[in-house]
């Protein structure tokens, strides 16, 4: 008995998982960019003004992951349409 | 721009109410994640806001007023008053016979009215049970992350005047 590889799996099944798969990723990095906008505002409001700076930078890097694993879910998502279309 | 438009064909309203499940759940999937990279988006706007407000915001200054006179409470006793607006609440300490300290009575964690302690020589919050250090006003437990601002205090004429607020 052979386990089935993901070749196997119909094209719209495949665009579902690598669709969960970034959202995942996006899900985290989110969680990450919360988190960081809560302490530079907590470091804010104490005075602390030297963290403002990392914190977009981080942020704004995050932000660039996300953008780009949309582009990819976007892709995925024409390429599962346009396969679904030819059959 | 490609990817801002849509590769189907079909009308938007035949996606988003598909008539097969696995369609409807594909297009709501989808659609989350364009929702998750918009908020991504408005935390990198807000962590960007915060830095702008640090580079352009200018201390600020904060006016001189007469809170007590010395002598005018006792050792271990406080007195309440507002500074720098009526709506400011500040508590003022006598730790010792020539020692006044001065802090908001806002509680950090949710703005809750701390009072003193004198058993405990501390400020306590009663809603959360957070504790502040007399000395200084720094977090001595419970969930406020910030230490309580300090009413700077200067000593003129027999008099307590309130000058200056730090905050941290």
């Amino acid at each position: 008995m052979t386990m089935p590889v993901n070749t196997d799996l119909p094209p719209k099944t495949r665009g579902l998982t690598a669709i969960a798969g970034a959202m995942s990723l996006i899900a985290v990095l989110l969680i990450v960019q919360i988190w960081l906008l809560s302490a530079a505002l907590e470091s804010f409001l104490a005075g602390k003004r030297r963290t403002a700076l990392p914190a977009v930078i981080f942020s704004g890097l995050m932000f660039l992951v996300c953008f780009g694993l949309y582009v990819f879910v976007d892709r995925v998502d024409s390429d599962v349409r346009r396969g679904g279309e030819d059959r | 721009m490609n990817w801002l438009r849509r590769s189907s064909s079909e009308p938007l309203w035949k996606e988003e109410f598909s008539v097969r499940t696995a369609d409807e759940r594909y297009v709501t999937r989808r659609q989350l994640t364009k929702f998750l990279v918009l908020t991504s988006f408005g935390m990198f706007v807000g962590n960007l806001w915060i830095l702008v407000r640090s580079m352009f915001s200018k201390s600020p200054s904060y006016p001189q007023q007469t809170v007590a006179r010395v002598g005018e409470i006792p050792v271990g006793g406080v007195k309440l008053f507002t500074y720098p607006t009526k709506d400011d609440h500040c508590i003022l300490v006598r730790t010792s016979e020539n020692e006044h300290v001065s802090y908001s009575q806002k509680c950090t964690h949710l703005s809750c009215a701390v009072y003193y302690s004198q058993e405990d020589n501390r400020l306590e919050c009663p809603c959360h049970k957070g504790f502040f250090s007399i000395a200084d006003g720094s977090v001595l437990q419970g969930p406020p992350s910030r230490p309580l601002p300090r009413i700077i205090l200067a000593s003129r004429g027999g008099e307590l005047v309130a000058v200056d607020i730090k905050t941290s």
